[in-house]
């Protein structure tokens, strides 16, 4: 029997593992990492229509909804930068303890002691605020273009629910490391809650879980942001992206 | 209107001269029979139907004479065994198209616009968070209040309002009556048109309220200092954190 080359090695591993029961309940039939992929309109169908993706996306487009300077790719950017701050999130709520005794101390032991964790948290802070910066700059995207208009007018709706939750995001995140910074900011913000008519005062005390911010706020708000808020966001976000395709794709030409 | 793209004004044009090609063969080709698309089995299985139907309306007039029971034999037109109920026009049932969209796949075109775009942030994130730190200021201290103590730069727009209006219309009355007028933008706006020249009105209106809150963020985060007085950042340094 002829010497195998390492290449044909390789390749006999390759179909063999392609071949197996593992392998093939795996990916659908169809998929790409079944038969291979070349370049074929066929092929290129299957690449959405056999993945994930068709989640989000159709198999086509219109030609100018891939025009990045439409829409400056704002929306897909403030969904990523979602996901990579729920990446960077994660990370951060490993060394983190949500007590007025704790948090600042973890904050810094985070920065000093741990591997990339002064990295990790820079991130997760500079995301959080290029996230609302994109959200903003999405929805006046929307505005200028009209596409809040029918058929689109609920998802307009939803947009400016879901830009109402980033900053709550936001501003809940804003007081977790419990330094001077995060204390007086939240002070200045929540007073201003509190001369909500009425009821002003009760808002004020649900939101700080007293009658002023301490230990039971930071409690209060580490739930709202890590846990509440993303998980409303996230359903938010699902409807948003389902209507976007309901309402026959991305709005335009002007 | 929308252009139509090239291959379909092609296909189009092939369609045409086939169809101008076969107007002027007629006279032969109704006779021609390896012109149709019929494949030659199964004319010949057409022709022996046509040659067993005397047979078959015997068998039927003595129905006792033992052999057995033959095909269906048709009585339509050239012995189908089918008949045309009726004709379903394109777009009774079925919403078609008339004007053909020009549309692009979305793998590649545009899964690789959105994975560049991801790529570019994540890097200007990672690069961006290498060089500047997020601020970690001292231990909280209710006891220390710092001047000047400022909100997140959203909400300073906000707290630039404060020093204009009483707590209860800068920090509830604006934002609120901003928000819900926000969501009601599609109910109050009944103009169909998209295009920027008939919707001059909603356009100024919004930049104006867009740059009216610009500035006064930007006042609130640069030009306010101790006391959250006015400033100039050029002069007495910044106050302000991210």
């Amino acid at each position: 029997m002829p010497k195998q080359s390492v290449g044909e090695k390789l390749n006999d591993i390759s179909e063999q593992m392609k071949s197996s029961q593992a392998w093939n309940s795996i990916f659908r039939p169809g998929s790409i990492f079944r038969k291979g992929y070349s370049d074929s309109p066929r092929n290129r169908s299957y690449v959405v229509m056999n993945s994930l993706i068709y989640h989000l996306h159709p198999v086509k487009v219109k030609r100018h909804a891939v025009k990045v300077s439409y829409t400056l790719c704002l929306g897909g950017l403030s969904f990523f930068l979602f996901i990579l701050l729920t990446v960077t999130g994660i990370f951060l709520m490993f060394f983190y303890r949500p007590t007025a005794a704790q948090a600042w101390d973890d904050i810094y032991t985070l920065q000093t002691s741990v591997t990339f964790g002064l990295l990790v948290r820079n991130m997760h802070r500079w995301a959080a605020h290029l996230m609302v910066l994109t959200v903003f700059l999405h929805m006046a995207r929307v505005f200028y273009h009209g596409a809040y208009k029918a058929p689109r007018e609920f998802n307009w709706v939803i947009g400016v629910i879901l830009l109402t939750l980033t900053l709550l995001l936001s501003f809940t995140g804003y007081l977790l490391p419990w330094d001077q910074l995060a204390l007086w900011a939240v002070t200045v913000g929540t007073n201003m809650m509190g001369y909500t008519p009425v009821f002003g005062d009760q808002v004020r005390f649900v939101l700080l879980g007293g009658v002023e911010i301490g230990t039971d706020t930071l409690l209060r708000w580490y739930v709202l942001h890590v846990l509440m808020l993303p998980f409303v966001a996230v359903i938010f976000m699902a409807i948003h992206f389902w209507r976007v395709r309901k309402d026959g794709g991305i709005s335009g030409p002007l | 209107m929308a252009e139509i793209p090239e291959h379909l004004l092609k296909r189009a044009q092939e369609a045409r001269d086939r169809l101008q090609d076969g107007d002027e063969g007629a006279a032969t080709a109704t006779e021609d029979k390896s012109e149709t698309k019929i494949p030659e089995h199964l004319l010949e299985r057409t022709v022996a139907a046509k040659d067993r139907e005397p047979a078959a309306v015997a068998s039927a007039a003595a129905p006792v004479s033992g052999s057995a029971p033959l095909p269906p034999v048709g009585s339509g037109p050239g012995g189908n065994t089918q008949r045309l109920l009726t004709v379903v026009k394109s777009g009774s049932i079925q919403d078609v198209k008339l004007k053909p969209v020009d549309k692009v796949h979305v793998w590649p075109h545009l899964l690789i616009v959105e994975f560049v775009a991801a790529l570019s942030i994540t890097a200007f994130t990672v690069i961006f968070s290498i060089f500047v730190n997020a601020p970690l200021l001292e231990l909280a201290n209710f006891n220390q209040t710092p001047n000047p103590s400022k909100a997140p730069w959203y909400f300073l727009g906000l707290q630039e309002l404060l020093t204009l209006f009483h707590p209860m219309v800068a920090g509830v009355t604006i934002p609120g009556l901003a928000l819900f007028l926000l969501i009601l933008a599609p109910y109050i706006d009944k103009n169909p048109s998209n295009k920027p020249e008939d919707r001059k009105f909603a356009i100024s209106l919004m930049t104006i309220h867009l740059m009216f809150w610009g500035v006064l963020v930007m006042i609130g985060s640069f030009f306010r200092g101790p006391g959250f007085n006015f400033i100039f950042p050029w002069a007495e340094g910044l106050f302000f954190e991210l």
